[in-house]
């Protein structure tokens, strides 16, 4: 059994800065758990029961309730602003990088199809091809997934790309990211999505720059064959 | 102002309060304290349903399309569990319903329609709510309700099995999870529940803004009431929001409306934002209330005055007013505009620090107090020790850019269920087995309360704790057979270890019920305070008859006044009068308002 709480590998470029936030929270929250569950345990045993003794009448301290007001909201502004520079380097608009390799994702009950633009780069033309539950990207290449739903808002989900993105039908959202390896990846739907959702998965191939541009050939051509 | 109200209240109700047969004493009661038991022992079963239902997700998880255990496995027709093995379709109505009848007909009924109407006019010095007959028409509200939602299981199609959260479109429109009657039942009984919950919190409001006993100042209230009066303004605010939202839901179901399905150029993320801006209000109703309680049983058996009494009345507040603006944290990862993201962030951290001062504070009361061991204050400990839990993995999910990979995993599971049974539930433990004698008249049983507290702790632990590392792997929520997934197939020991722990869990409530149960006949005569406690309600008989006070309660001093240095007695009922002069340094037996001492 693994009760790690290490982050599994990952293989995107935002991937260590997320779990970089993840295990500074990791270890300010392990401090204050371990700080105050001893703390009860002491005041529990220490000041237990016995007969003839008083409890001592203190009402409070305004002393304390500044202190363990101002820590804390020190803390946790300090985190929120640091997460504020990682999400927007993630999900801002703005700041998906202009280079980055478009590909449609649409989201249905139960698959999900990529839609590739071929060769002119442009979709909705002859040379677009799907492929059905198996994304192929390249490595060191931004990619940006355009995605949608057909019917129910399915959730786009790459757990070592540290990519999660709900697709909604009706809408376009725009996910990026950048492979830093090769191998195959998983695809997942995180979204109840129906009687199939658990079994609504894929997979992810980031091949190097060359055997992207084969496997895209390939594709066309067995789509050109239609 | 509300001296005299409340005064003539007392006089015109303490009439005819005798002899009104079987049907209006135990059935159509008006009486808030019989309402309190109806409401709690309906909770109960239904918390034992929706417990059956978690064992039956759990036996799914643990053990994957394995047939369910023979003494149930023929229990279920083939469009549920043919041969005993759970179908997809079913898998995804028990995660619904387990969660809508814990979270609707188990935990609220608990929080708000026991405990609200046991102590808030107890603790205030009031003979009864100040609308009796509504009082009665919110319970009744609730098992018909349950009825119609219970009623779902068996129609065509099934169980709602949408979510509890019901996200649109999967859940406007039967075609896609082929549920189409059990998903119209589902909204339909919400719609109804939804006005107990509003007729019952106008009725907490008004009862304790008008109905306070002489001298019952606002900051002399003691804290469970202070949590229930802010949950009854969350509840009536939050509820008809989230009713207007299922009614649209139903129209698009029903009717054919367009407000959530794209098709007629409806918004499906309008649901989210409707759902979770009641839906974070209604977190703190569930467990606010818990707080309260847990807040009175650690001061009472540490002997001691609640550590920063005003802190905690104002960081409830808080908590009351930052939980509105905090929802969209339930929405990083749904399309939401990304740049609301940091707004939501910041508000979602902030509400950490009341949190946190509550939690201090309980545990400066426990310092150098005199810890009495009983069973609710082994319960008040756990919550505080397993809601710091659930607290602190809280903030995983407030830093967005964490969320993208937490969102809708494992850890959102571990986090909720730390809060909402590590938090509530023993919270709940500690309300009942403390405030039972004062409902029934006899105390539980000390012996079976600890085991019970002891094995649930060990085995709560154990069930909730490694959900977390599942979150930490990637493994998604509400998913059927994780082993669909590659890499999630080398959890499969612990998602069985995990189910066991839930099925020992389980088993251990058992003990709960039968102490409960045996009590109530067997159960040691409490008396009148068998805790000695300051609050009013220790003051009745036990239980308390109608109209709850023989006479007109007086309070002269705040309810925390234990282990006061000039008295023998290590508590000081707020409605003893001061003694005339010379001790203490209270001299006038005056109910005009005064500060706390010490404060």
């Amino acid at each position: 059994m693994n009760f790690s709480w290490l982050m599994p590998e990952t293989v995107s470029t935002y991937g260590p800065t997320i779990d970089a936030v993840y295990y500074v929270i990791l270890w300010i929250t392990g401090i204050v758990f371990f700080a105050t569950e001893i703390t009860l345990l002491v005041f529990m045993v220490k000041y237990r029961h016995k007969e003839g003794r008083k409890a001592e009448y203190i009402h409070g301290s305004n002393k304390a309730e500044i202190i363990w007001t101002t820590i804390p909201f020190v803390i946790v502004m300090g985190l929120a602003f640091y997460s504020k520079g990682i999400w927007d380097e993630i999900r801002d608009p703005d700041l998906i990088p202009a280079d980055a390799y478009t590909i449609q994702v649409i989201g249905q009950q139960f698959e999900w199809n990529a839609t590739y633009s071929g060769a002119d780069g442009q979709f909705g033309t002859a040379d677009d091809f799907v492929s059905r539950n198996a994304i192929h990207i390249a490595v060191n290449q931004p990619v940006v997934v355009q995605l949608e739903a057909l019917e129910v808002i399915h959730s786009f989900f790459l757990p070592e790309f540290r990519v999660k993105q709900d697709a909604v039908p009706g809408m376009i959202t725009p996910v990026w990211f950048e492979a830093t390896r090769t191998g195959e990846f998983t695809l997942a739907c995180a979204e109840l999505c129906g009687l199939g959702h658990y079994r609504m998965g894929g997979t992810v191939t980031v091949h190097s720059a060359a055997e992207f541009q084969n496997w895209l050939s390939e594709q066309q051509a067995a789509a050109g064959d239609d | 102002m509300s001296t005299t109200t409340a005064t003539e209240t007392h006089a015109g109700h303490a009439e005819g309060h005798h002899d009104l047969g079987f049907m209006r004493t135990y059935i159509f009661s008006t009486d808030h304290k019989m309402i309190a038991r109806q409401f709690l022992f309906t909770a109960l079963l239904f918390l034992a349903l929706g417990g059956a239902l978690a064992v039956m997700i759990r036996w799914q998880l643990g053990f994957p399309t394995r047939p369910l255990p023979l003494p149930i496995r023929g229990l279920f027709p083939d469009t549920m569990a043919p041969s005993g093995i759970i179908l997809p379709e079913f898998y995804n109505s028990l995660v619904t319903m387990h969660a809508t009848f814990m979270v609707f007909f188990a935990l609220m009924p608990l929080m708000a329609g026991v405990f609200g109407n046991l102590l808030i006019p107890l603790q205030i010095g009031a003979d009864d709510m100040a609308f009796p007959r509504i009082n009665m028409l919110s319970f009744w509200i609730t098992p018909v309700a349950g009825a119609i939602m219970l009623a779902s299981f068996f129609v065509e199609g099934g169980a709602a099995g949408a979510g509890w959260t019901s996200y649109a479109p999967l859940s406007a429109s039967g075609e896609w999870t082929g549920v189409y009657m059990g998903q119209i039942l589902w909204l339909v009984s919400l719609i109804i529940l939804g006005f107990s919950s509003i007729t019952g919190a106008l009725n907490y409001v008004t009862t304790v803004i008008n109905m306070r006993a002489p001298g019952m100042t606002w900051f002399r209230i003691p804290l469970a009431t202070w949590s229930l009066f802010v949950t009854a303004w969350l509840l009536l605010l939050a509820i008809p929001i989230l009713t207007g939202g299922l009614i649209l839901l139903l129209f698009d179901q029903t009717i054919g409306t367009a407000f959530f399905r794209p098709e007629g150029s409806g918004e499906p993320l309008l649901w989210q934002h409707i759902f979770w801006f009641f839906g974070h209000p209604e977190v703190y109703i569930l467990i606010l209330p818990a707080m309260g309680f847990v807040s009175e049983v650690i001061a009472n058996r540490s002997r001691k005055p609640i550590f920063g009494y005003h802190s905690m009345v104002v960081a409830m507040v808080a908590i009351g007013f930052l939980g509105w603006i905090v929802w969209g944290h339930h929405m990083f990862q749904s399309g939401m505009n990304p740049l609301l993201g940091m707004t939501f962030v910041v508000t979602t951290v902030v509400i950490a620090v009341p949190s946190a001062i509550k939690t201090f504070n309980w545990m400066g009361t426990l310092w150098r107090g005199n810890i009495h061991m009983d069973t609710p204050l082994l319960h008040a400990v756990a919550f505080v020790a397993l809601f710091i839990i659930g607290g602190l993995s809280g903030i995983f999910m407030a830093s967005a850019p964490v969320d993208i990979y937490f969102h809708d995993t494992y850890f959102i599971v571990a986090h909720l269920h730390y809060v909402l049974v590590g938090g509530s539930l023993f919270g709940i433990f500690a309300g009942i087995t403390y405030y039972y004698p004062k409902m029934f008249g006899r105390m539980m049983g000390e012996g079976l309360g600890k085991l019970h507290f002891g094995l649930s702790f060990v085995f709560y632990n154990m069930a909730f704790f490694p959900m977390h590392n599942l979150g930490v792997q990637g493994m998604m929520r509400r998913i059927y057979d994780p082993n669909q997934y590659a890499f999630l197939q080398g959890l499969q020991p612990m998602n069985t270890f995990i189910s066991i722990s839930v099925f020992l869990f389980a088993a251990t409530q058992v003990l709960f019920a039968f102490n409960f149960l045996w009590s109530l006949k067997a159960g040691r005569v409490a008396g009148n305070n068998p805790w000695k406690s300051n609050t009013l309600l220790w003051t009745t008989p036990s239980p308390p008859p109608h109209g709850n006070f023989p006479e007109m309660p007086i309070v002269y001093r705040g309810p925390y006044e234990y282990s006061h240095p000039d008295r023998d007695e290590d508590f000081w009922p707020q409605d003893e009068p001061p003694v005339a002069s010379g001790s203490g340094g209270q001299t006038a037996a005056s109910p005009i308002p005064e500060p706390v001492p010490g404060d």
